[in-house]
């Protein structure tokens, strides 16, 4: 199953829609890792709405793809953990460690938008 | 040297525990697998009447175990129970391989030494998100997990 990655202003969205096998989940990461470079990418988000369950391996490769994200110079957003999914996560112990979450997609555009402010207005600059 | 321990979160296991005679059995041998076998979990909990959030604890806590089994023993399998104490039902979810066995079980099963997603973090968690957890392993013969969620 391969997640469709929308190119949407300076961000790109990937949608979940499916359960995913860990072979999906790793090659979602690294399509979104080469991606940023590939379209200059400031922001990233992740929609899990889809996904019914997020175990250690899920969540630590999100977390992985968010850090290398960062290191290409894009922020990286989860949204749309279902409420079980996050109780199943804090009863597993498992932590997002420092990756931003934000409700659904609305709401991950607009910290994106808060996070990458900075870049747009150089661009703006730039190009005025 | 077979090492066996069991937690308990509901008080002592009664005797009258009986399980359902269908068995749904589960071969785990890749990750598509583990896909499989968690939704099998999660079916089989919704058809006996789960919430929606117990029915999440235990088809997360069947994707570590079978994640565990592709991990380190590269194939075994998931069995899926009903069953019943007269009072309670239950889902009884075991986990089994042949593979190379855990050194430390008491290590493996405690929380808090792993964030790395690895076994550690698998069994501790396992633990958390079922009532009743029990594991015996044999060095170079295997493992068995064994755990129960009851409905509330």
């Amino acid at each position: 199953m391969t997640v469709p990655i929308l190119k949407q202003r300076d961000y790109l969205i990937a949608s979940i829609q499916a359960a995913l096998t860990d072979a999906d989940l790793k090659h979602l990461r690294d399509a979104l890792v080469a991606q940023v470079g590939d379209y200059r990418s400031r922001g990233v988000i992740v929609d899990v709405t889809a996904l019914d369950v997020m175990d250690s391996f899920a969540v630590r490769t999100l977390r992985d793809l968010a850090h290398m994200t960062r290191l290409r110079g894009a922020e990286t957003v989860i949204v749309g953990i279902q409420p079980e999914v996050a109780f199943a996560m804090t009863q597993l112990g498992l932590r997002l460690e420092g990756v931003a979450a934000a409700l659904d997609l609305e709401e991950g555009l607009a910290y994106l938008d808060s996070r990458v402010k900075r870049g747009g207005m150089t661009r703006q600059r730039l190009e005025g | 040297m077979s090492q066996r321990v069991t937690v308990n979160n509901t008080g002592p296991m009664t005797d009258g525990v009986r399980l359902d005679r269908a068995q749904i059995t589960v071969p785990i041998t890749s990750d598509l697998d583990i896909v499989a076998a968690r939704q099998r979990g999660r079916l089989l909990a919704v058809e006996l009447g789960y919430t929606a959030t117990q029915a999440t604890l235990i088809a997360t806590a069947i994707s570590e175990l079978a994640r565990n089994i592709v991990l380190y023993a590269t194939r075994g399998e998931i069995l899926l129970t009903g069953a019943n104490d007269g009072a309670r039902v239950g889902i009884v979810v075991t986990a089994r391989d042949q593979g190379p066995g855990i050194k430390d079980v008491p290590y493996a099963i405690a929380g808090g030494h792993s964030t790395s997603g690895g076994l550690g973090l698998g069994l501790a968690g396992v633990r958390r998100l079922m009532d009743v957890f029990e594991i015996t392993s044999l060095l170079g013969q295997g493992t068995t997990v064994t755990v129960t969620s009851w409905k509330r």
